[in-house]
C-alpha cells in the first residue's frame, strides 16, 4: 500500500515535470538524501549543497531505553567526543586544583564537585552546537527533517516524525550515515536499570558509586572522569583492555587508573542486575560470573554503566527493500574505496562502515570527499592510512599507525626497531606526581629506511602532541628525520628525541 | 707535531661552560671514549644571585620560567573549575614564597642530577672561571682565588650569555633586577615594571600577571622582534585584555629608590616627548642578552668575535677562527638562542670530533614556543620572511580563528586563538611556516615541526585526519586563505 505522501508526490511530479525536465537532474525530489545528521552525514550534505546540489538531511534520535534523546549533530556532539572531553576536562581540573597548592595557590579544603552544575553547563554548550548546525544547514539551503528515515523502494524513503506522520522523498543518490548506539548485555535487568553513554552525559543526578562494564575506550574514559570528579568507580572487564589498541600501552593506561583509585574486576561478566532501591540514583545489585571458573561475585552500586560496544543502526532502515548488503553478524555495511555500497546509487559514511575507524574526523573527511567526488568532479578518496587517535583517559594515550603487535604481525619482529622512553613532564615535578609513568614509543621498519610505522605516547595533552606526528608520518617520517628535528623545550612532545632501544 | 701535542694535553676535550650545549657535548664525547673536562662558573648577578651547574636553561631560563608559567596557568584553571562544577572559593590568593621554594628546589635537584651524570660518565668538573692563556691552555680561578691551568687538544666554548643592563639609565644597575634574579627571589616582586619586548619580557610579565601581581610592560617599539609580527600583536593583545598593562613607545630615563623602598621610574613617551612617572616594587630589565665572551681573553687564543655583538664567529662545523677551538650555544654568532639547538649542536660536534659521524647541524626550521599566557608556537618562516623571500604572489597563507573546546564551558575569551600556515602558492604548496597561538602551543607545534622537516605540503597536511576534539586538529582543517578575504572563523565540529 502506498503512503498518502507518495500519491501526493505523483501529482506534484506531473505538474512540475516540465520544470524539472528543464533542470539538470531528473524526476527526483533531491539530488542527495543523507540519512543521519551526525559528523559524516552533515559534512557530506553541506559539501554537496556548497556544490550547488539540492540536498536533504534526515536525523532522528530513537530515545534510549532510559528515555534519553538529543538534537541534531549525531553521536560526537551529543553523546560522544564533545561531552566526553568536557567531563574529562572537569576531572583534569580537579587534578589541577590539587597540583595548584604545590605551586603556591592557597586554599584549604578538598574541593567538592557538583554534578548538576557541570552537566548543565555541558548541555548548554551542546544545545548551542545543535542550534548552530541547524543554522548552518539553513544557510546552505539543506532541507532538514527531524524524522526517522527508511527505504521503501528504490530511490525512495519514508520519513516518520515524532508524531507518527509519514512523508516520502525521492533522491538520485543516498548516503547512509546512521551511526551506532550502545549495545546491551542481554541479561536480566540491563535495559531497565543500566545506563549507557547515551544517558550519562545528560544524567540529571549524580551517578554516585558506579560500576562501568566494559573495556572499550568509552568504558575507560567514562570510568576515568567519574573517578576524577570524586566518585567511587569500578570497571568490570571481560578480558583485555582497549582491544585493538597496542596492548602494552593499554595496560599502562589501566595501571595508571588503578594507581589513582579506580578498581578493576578483571575476567568477570555481569549475569544479573537487580534493583534494591529506587532513587536518583537508586541502588543496584550486580551479580557477576568469572570467565575462568565457577566463581561468582556480587556488588552494590548506585549506577551501572554499560560500555561493551556499539551496534550499527542498519537493521531497521529498509536496506533489505533495496538490496543493500550488510554484514549480518555485525550489521556494518561493506563499501568499496569510494564508499559505495553494492547498490550503485547508495553510499555510506561513518561508524556504519565495515572495516573503517569509528571516528568523527574520519567520517567528516569521508563525507566531504564523497560529496566532492559525486558532485564536484573530484577524484580524491579518503585516506584511511595512519589515522591518529587519542584515548582521553586520566593519563591520555595518543597513537598513530600500527600497534607493536600488529607491526610484528605484518613486518616480523626482526625487521622492526622499537625506540622507547619514560618521561617526567616538567609540570609534574613540582606537583609531586609520578616520575616513571609517562611513556612514549616509536616503531620503525628497519628495511624501509627506519620508517616510523607506529607512534604511541602516554602523557598529558597526548592529542595535541600526536596530531603533528601524524602529519609527519603521512609525509614518510623516518627515525633519521626525527633525530634531525630540534625539540621544543620544555615540552612532552620533545621527548621523542630521547629514546633508547 | 699534532701527536706530540696530544700526549702532553691534560684532556682530549675541554668544555668551557656547563650549560645545555656544553654538558651535551661533554657527555657525548666522554661516552665515545674521550678524556673530558667541563669548567663552569657563575659570576653572581649585580643583585648577588648565583646558581649551580646546568647553565641558563636549568637555572634562570626555560625550567623555572615554565614552572612559574605553569603556576600562573593553574591560577586560570582555578578560575575555570567552578564552571565545571568544582566548589572553589572565588578569590584564591597566591603565595610566591611557596612557589619559589618549590621551583628552586627542583632546579637544585637538576644541578645535582647534572653533577651525578658528569661523575657517572667520568667527566671531570671544575667550578672555576676560565680564560685563555694560549690556544691550548686555559687558566681557571676558583671562587676563593686559587688558579689552575688546564690544557686540551680540543676546546669548546659554550659560555652562553647574561642579561643586558641599560647603560645610560640612572639607577638601572643599582635598583633593577633581571631574569637572573627573578626566579630566585624569596619574596614576591610585588608591583612590577618589566622593561623590554623580548620573549623574556613578555613571558615574565605574563606569569607575574597570572600570579595576581600588578604588572606593566614598557616597550620602546615592537613586541617580539624577529617573530611574525601579526602573531606577536595577538600575543600582546591577549595579555592586555587579561590584566597586563602596556606602556608602548616609551623608554625609561631614571630609576630612583624612595624612602619606603619602592622604586620611582621616570620615562619618556617617544612620540609626544612627554615625561611620566610611576612607582613600582620591582623593575625587571629584559632588554636582551650579551654573550659571555669578554672575560675569556679570546685574543690570547686568536679566537675572533663579531665586534658589534661580541659573539664568537663560527662556521658550519661550529669551528672558530682557530681550527681546534669551537663554539656552540648562545655564545656563537648566528645561532638561535635555544637549548635544544645548543644541545644537538653539542652532541653532533662531539660525534664529529670523535670521528663517529660527519653530520652537521641543520639550523633550518627550528621550532620554538613563547610561553606567554596564551602560548605561541612556531616553526619555519614568518609571513613577512616568506613574502620577502618568495614574493607575495608566490605565497599562500591559510588561517583560522578557533575556540578550544575547554574554553566554552569555562566561558573564556578565545579572541586571539589563531593559527596560520604560510605555504608556497604553487601545488603541492610546500609549508614554509606554521604559527599557532593557543593552549599547549609547544605540544601542538612539535609534531608539525617534524612534518615540515619531512617536507610537508599543504595537501599532505589536509589529507591527515584530525584528532577530535583537540586544538591541534584545527591546523589540519585550515581551509580559508588570506587572499580570499573570507572570514576565518571556525564553527562547530566540522
Amino acid at each position: 500500500a502506498k503512503c498518502l505522501c507518495c500519491i501526493g508526490n505523483l501529482s506534484a511530479h506531473q505538474s512540475g515535470l516540465l520544470q524539472k525536465l528543464l533542470q539538470k537532474e531528473s524526476a527526483y525530489d533531491y539530488d542527495l538524501i543523507v540519512i543521519g545528521g551526525g559528523s559524516g552525514g552533515l559534512a557530506c550534505a553541506q559539501e554537496a549543497a556548497i556544490l550547488g546540489k539540492k540536498v536533504m538531511v534526515l536525523d532522528f534520535v530513537v530515545p534510549s531505553p532510559q528515555g534519553t534523546s538529543w538534537g541534531l549533530g549525531g553521536t560526537c556532539v551529543n553523546v560522544g567526543c564533545v561531552p566526553k572531553k568536557l567531563m574529562h576536562q572537569a576531572a583534569l581540573l580537579g587534578q589541577a586544583l590539587s597540583d595548584s597548592r604545590k605551586f603556591g595557590w592557597e586554599y584549604n579544603q578538598q574541593a567538592k564537585h557538583n554534578w548538576e552544575t557541570m552537566t548543565e553547563a555541558i548541555q548548554n554548550h551542546i544545545g548551542s552546537l545543535n542550534w548552530s548546525y541547524r543554522v548552518s544547514l539553513r544557510e546552505k539551503a539543506v532541507a532538514y527533517v527531524n524524522s526517522y528515515g527508511e527505504f521503501v523502494e528504490h530511490h525512495k524513503i519514508k520519513a516518520t516524525n515524532r508524531k507518527g506522520q509519514e512523508t516520502c522523498y525521492t533522491a538520485a543518490k543516498f548516503v547512509i550515515a546512521t551511526g551506532e548506539r550502545p549495545r546491551y548485555l542481554g541479561i536480566q535487568g540491563d535495559k531497565e536499570y543500566c545506563i549507557t553513554s547515551d544517558d550519562l552525559f545528560s544524567l540529571p543526578y549524580c551517578p554516585g558509586k558506579t560500576l562501568v562494564v566494559g573495556a572499550s575506550y568509552v568504558a575507560l574514559e567514562c570510568a576515568g572522569f567519574l573517578a576524577g570528579i570524586g566518585l567511587d568507580v569500578t570497571v568490570m572487564v571481560r578480558s583485555v583492555l582497549l582491544r585493538g589498541f597496542d596492548q602494552e600501552m593499554a595496560e599502562k593506561v589501566g595501571s595508571y587508573m588503578e594507581q589513582h583509585g579506580i578498581k578493576f574486576l578483571r575476567k568477570f561478566i555481569p549475569v544479573m542486575v537487580q534493583q534494591l532501591e529506587k532513587g536518583l540514583p537508586g541502588k543496584l545489585k550486580v551479580v557477576a560470573k568469572s570467565t575462568e571458573g565457577p566463581e561468582t561475585m556480587e556488588g552494590v552500586y548506585n549506577t551501572v554503566l554499560l560500555a561493551i560496544g556499539r551496534d550499527s543502526c542498519t537493521r531497521k532502515i529498509g536496506l533489505e527493500k533495496i538490496g543493500v548488503k550488510i554484514n549480518e553478524k555485525t550489521g556494518k555495511i561493506p563499501v568499496n574505496d569510494v564508499e559505495q555500497t553494492n547498490v550503485p546509487y547508495v553510499y555510506a559514511v561513518g561508524d556504519v562502515l565495515e572495516g573503517k575507524l569509528e571516528l568523527t574526523p574520519v567520517a567528516i573527511q569521508a563525507g566531504k570527499l564523497l560529496a566532492r567526488r559525486l558532485f564536484g568532479d573530484h577524484l580524491e578518496k579518503c585516506d584511511y592510512i595512519n589515522v591518529p587517535t587519542t584515548v582521553f583517559t586520566p593519563l591520555e594515550y595518543g597513537c598513530c599507525g600500527l600497534s607493536e603487535e600488529k607491526a610484528i604481525e605484518v613486518y616480523k619482529k626482526e625487521n622492526l626497531e622499537v625506540y622507547h622512553t619514560f618521561f617526567w613532564p616538567l609540570e609534574w615535578t613540582v606537583a609531586g606526581r609520578d616520575n616513571n609513568t609517562c611513556y612514549a614509543k616509536i616503531i620503525c621498519n628497519k628495511f624501509n629506511n627506519n620508517r616510523v610505522i607506529g607512534f604511541h605516547i602516554l602523557g598529558p595533552n597526548a592529542g595535541e602532541v600526536t596530531q603533528g606526528f601524524a602529519v609527519a608520518m603521512k609525509c614518510g617520517l623516518t627515525k633519521q628525520l626525527l633525530d634531525d628535528t630540534i625539540g621544543i623545550h620544555p615540552t612532552c612532545g620533545e621527548v621523542q628525541k630521547r629514546e633508547v632501544f | 707535531v699534532e701527536s706530540a701535542h696530544s700526549g702532553r694535553q691534560d684532556y682530549d676535550l675541554l668544555v668551557i661552560g656547563g650549560g645545555s650545549g656544553g654538558l651535551a657535548c661533554a657527555k657525548e664525547a666522554a661516552q665515545l671514549g674521550k678524556k673530558v673536562a667541563v669548567v663552569d662558573y657563575v659570576e653572581p648577578s649585580p643583585r648577588g644571585t648565583r646558581w649551580g651547574l646546568g647553565g641558563t636553561c636549568v637555572n634562570v631560563g626555560c625550567i623555572p620560567k615554565k614552572l612559574m608559567h605553569q603556576a600562573a596557568l593553574l591560577g586560570d584553571r582555578i578560575r575555570d573549575a567552578p564552571h565545571y562544577g568544582w566548589e572553589v572559593p572565588q578569590q584564591v590568593p597566591h603565595d610566591w614564597r611557596k612557589m619559589a621554594e618549590a621551583v628552586q628546589n627542583h632546579v637544585k635537584s637538576l644541578n645535582w642530577g647534572h653533577r651525578v651524570q658528569l661523575q657517572d660518565r667520568k667527566v671531570k668538573y671544575f667550578n672555576i672561571k676560565a680564560s685563555f692563556v694560549n690556544e691550548h691552555v686555559v687558566c681557571g680561578v676558583t671562587k676563593g682565588g686559587k688558579e689552575t691551568l688546564l690544557s686540551a687538544e680540543h676546546i669548546v666554548i659554550a659560555t652562553g650569555g647574561r642579561p643586558r643592563y641599560p647603560t645610560n639609565i640612572e639607577g638601572a644597575l643599582e635598583h633593577g633586577i633581571t631574569s637572573d634574579d627573578i626566579f630566585w627571589l624569596k619574596e614576591s616582586p610585588g608591583k612590577t615594571l618589566v622593561v623590554g619586548a623580548s620573549y623574556v619580557a613578555l613571558e615574565c610579565a605574563g606569569f607575574l600577571t597570572g600570579l595576581s601581581l600588578d604588572t606593566t610592560v614598557m616597550m620602546r617599539s615592537i613586541p617580539l622582534r624577529g617573530f611574525d609580527q601579526q602573531m606577536s600583536s595577538l600575543v600582546t593583545e591577549h595579555m592586555a585584555s587579561h590584566g597586563t598593562q602596556f606602556l608602548r613607545g616609551c623608554t625609561p630615563s631614571r630609576v630612583k629608590k624612595l624612602p619606603d623602598g619602592q622604586l620611582q621610574v621616570t620615562w619618556k613617551d617617544l612620540a609626544s616627548g612627554r615625561e611620566d612617572m610611576g612607582t613600582f616594587d620591582t623593575v625587571l630589565w629584559a632588554i636582551g642578552r650579551v654573550p659571555e665572551t669578554r672575560s675569556l681573553n679570546l685574543e690570547k687564543a686568536g679566537v675572533n668575535t663579531n665586534p658589534n655583538t661580541h659573539k664568537i664567529l663560527v662556521d658550519a662545523q661550529e669551528a672558530t677562527s682557530v681550527p681546534h677551538i669551537y663554539a656552540i650555544g648562545d655564545a656563537a654568532e648566528g645561532r638561535p638562542e635555544l637549548t635544544p639547538t645548543a644541545t644537538m649542536a653539542g652532541r653532533l660536534l662531539a660525534q664529529r670530533l670523535c670521528g663517529q659521524s660527519s653530520d652537521l647541524m641543520d639550523y633550518d626550521n627550528v621550532p620554538t614556543t613563547v610561553f606567554t599566557p596564551l602560548e605561541y608556537g612556531c616553526v619555519g618562516l614568518s609571513e613577512e620572511e616568506a613574502v620577502a623571500r618568495h614574493g607575495e604572489e608566490h605565497v599562500e597563507v591559510y588561517h583560522a580563528f578557533y575556540k578550544p573546546l575547554e574554553f566554552t564551558v569555562a566561558e573564556r575569551d578565545s579572541s586571539q586563538c589563531y593559527i596560520k600556515m604560510v605555504c608556497l602558492r604553487e601545488p603541492p604548496q610546500l609549508v614554509l611556516g606554521l604559527h599557532f597561538l593557543g593552549p599547549n602551543a609547544g605540544e601542538v607545534t612539535q609534531g608539525f615541526a617534524l612534518g615540515i622537516k619531512c617536507g610537508a605540503s599543504y595537501t599532505q597536511v589536509m589529507r591527515t585526519v584530525g584528532i577530535h576534539p583537540t586544538c591541534a586538529e584545527e591546523v589540519a582543517k585550515l581551509r580559508i586563505t588570506k587572499r580570499s578575504g573570507l572570514e576565518p572563523t571556525v564553527t562547530g565540529c566540522g
